[in-house]
């Protein structure tokens, strides 16, 4: 599974100048921070959808984290992580999902 | 004068430099001259001489007069900058802290010999304690956050004492930076507890969080939205009933001075910033002190050394085998104490209470000369600062930082921006006590002029500032590609 932050999320936090990730091979946990976003206005804990291992760590936000503004969805991800349980999908929301909820609630 | 009359010295000094010139001239000695390079090992010496900049001493006075003209400070402007408390700094303060018996004591001078200081510690960390409800007090932290971190060491002594195994600090989401960065610092694992809308402790959160592996429960009161905590008592007896301690960030005691004390709330543990409640210098007129109270139980934790009295004698008591160490080089930041000192001396009991009574004042009027203008994040009346949102701003495309770029062109330093992080386009601003209604009502125009720029003429905005000396940056760039020193061109 692709892991990156939403397009909301980016735009919230503004340009982003700074990416901690973990080394492949860690575990992330559900719910829990895996790493940190820093941008021109705040640091940020990163949250992980699924738990699971690490396999690959996208190389290039070292040295180009506005990637992360530029394309969150696709140049701009994090990491790749085997889920221990598949099955944690189902409770994810799709982007189209997730701006239903988020114009729900921004009344 | 403008600024603007010298660019010529706008330059770095590095770039006034012309071989050669020279801002002292020695006469020829008439002794022996040994050269000092032979004596030293070839390994420590540099191959090449330094590349320091060749000016004469004029051009060292222009330059740095200069950039002093460019410095913003409370000295020439309003700083209405929230939750860091930038009041005027008295200058008796200052002469105070420049008496010989202060000001040229050797820091190694030994107690008998330094009985003033000694005594102005003792009785500045009495009155500390009395404002605060708190039974001892180290003067030691250089800061609040080396306050806070002296705070969760005793916190973690203490519990280690009673051989009691507690691994989590609980901080609220709209904490200041520092508390979960000293709590991560001291070893504890940071569990953040959710805030209502208005930015008050969600009770049910906090004990749903608590239990036998919480040490401790850091908050700031009032909140960083600027309000009292309502069930504050509640909340301090529900952390003890689960055994955790309970620190008060002192970052807001503007508000409270002579009204309510963290003791009585029933806080354990709470720091002080001199340099923003007591009125030391804050930025680079520094250095800062952040002491630190705490109740009784925790007083054996204590720094080292404390300063102590028998009789009319003062000293400095280093025997204190369950204490967390030494924080600081010599005695602490001694100068800012003793400006401190002079303050709560000079305001008195009645004059502190005065403090907050105008700071609450103050920031109460702004937030209602505002609040048409700009959404206010929790409803009021605040205490002594207010959190406004861009909100509606950022419909029009202007956003916080905008706002805040703006009101640097019309002569006024930008509140605190983005803080706190649950406030979206977030405008926090602490006017101070020491600020008259006609600074106030300047502040409040321009901030409203803002307002109609942004539905108006947001171009104006967006070029923002243009009488500053170096115009808008590019933050992120300066982030992603730091340029840390000066090289000469190639």
């Amino acid at each position: 599974m692709r892991v990156g932050i939403t397009a909301f999320a980016q735009e919230q936090l503004g340009d982003v100048v700074f990416v901690e990730l973990p080394k492949v091979g860690a575990r992330v946990t559900a719910h829990q921070a895996f790493g940190v976003v820093e941008s021109v206005k705040a640091v940020s804990d990163l949250f992980a959808p699924v738990t699971g291992e690490v396999v690959e760590v996208n190389p290039e936000l070292a040295s180009k984290p506005e990637i992360v503004n530029q394309d969150p969805y696709g140049k701009g991800w994090m990491l790749v992580v085997q889920p221990a349980d598949p099955g944690e999908w189902d409770g994810l929301l799709t982007s189209q999902q997730y701006e239903e909820f988020l114009a729900q609630d921004a009344h | 004068m403008p600024y603007d009359n010298q660019p010529e010295y706008d330059r770095l000094v590095f770039e006034l430099s012309s071989p050669g010139r020279e801002a002292f001239s020695l006469p020829e000695p008439d002794v022996p001259v040994e050269g000092a390079r032979a004596r030293i090992p070839a390994g420590y010496l540099r191959r090449e001489p330094a590349a320091l900049p060749e000016v004469s001493e004029l051009d060292v006075v222009r330059h740095y007069s200069r950039l002093s003209q460019m410095n913003y400070g409370i000295d020439t402007h309003f700083y209405p900058l929230g939750s860091c408390t930038m009041k005027y700094n008295p200058r008796i303060n200052e002469d105070m802290a420049r008496l010989p018996g202060f000001g040229r004591l050797h820091p190694l001078t030994p107690a008998p010999h330094a009985q003033g200081a000694l005594a102005l510690m003792h009785r500045l960390a009495g009155m500390l304690a009395e404002i605060s409800g708190m039974d001892a007090v180290s003067l030691q932290p250089a800061a609040g956050a080396q306050g806070e971190m002296a705070g969760v060491l005793m916190i973690r002594a203490y519990h280690a004492a009673r051989g009691e195994r507690r691994t989590k600090v609980l901080v609220p989401d709209s904490a200041h930076g520092t508390n979960p960065a000293t709590t991560a610092l001291a070893g504890y694992e940071v569990i953040e507890v959710k805030s209502t809308p208005s930015g008050e402790v969600e009770v049910d959160d906090l004990e749903r969080h608590l239990g036998p592996d919480v040490a401790a429960f850091m908050i700031t009161v009032p909140n960083t939205l600027g309000n009292f905590e309502p069930r504050i008592v509640e909340i301090t007896e529900r952390c003890h009933a689960h055994g955790a301690q309970v620190y008060m960030d002192g970052a807001n005691l503007n508000a409270i001075l002579g009204i309510t004390r963290p003791g009585d709330l029933g806080f354990d543990v709470c720091h002080f910033n001199l340099h923003k409640t007591f009125t030391t210098p804050h930025g680079g007129g520094g250095p800062g002190a952040g002491p630190v109270g705490v109740k009784a139980h925790l007083e054996p934790f204590l720094p080292v050394p404390v300063v102590t009295k028998d009789g009319e004698r003062y000293g400095l008591d280093w025997k204190r085998p369950k204490s967390i160490g030494k924080l600081h080089g010599f005695w602490g930041n001694v100068g800012m104490l003793v400006r401190a000192y002079a303050y709560i001396r000079t305001m008195g009991a009645e004059g502190l209470r005065a403090v907050s009574d105008n700071a609450v004042l103050n920031a109460n009027y702004v937030m209602k000369r505002l609040e048409g203008h700009y959404d206010v994040a929790a409803a009021g009346p605040c205490m002594h600062e207010c959190v406004l949102s861009a909100r509606r701003q950022k419909k029009h495309g202007v956003s916080a930082m905008d706002v805040a770029k703006r009101l640097l062109d019309l002569g006024f330093y930008a509140p605190s921006t983005y803080f706190p992080l649950i406030v979206e386009e977030a405008l926090m601003v602490e006017p101070t006590e020491t600020e008259s209604k006609e600074t106030l009502d300047a502040f409040c125009d321009a901030m409203i002029r803002i307002a109609r720029e942004a539905e108006t003429d947001v171009s104006v905005i967006h070029a923002a500032p243009t009488t500053t000396p170096v115009r808008r940056l590019d933050q992120a760039r300066a982030a992603r590609e730091p340029s840390l020193r000066w090289r000469p061109e190639a």
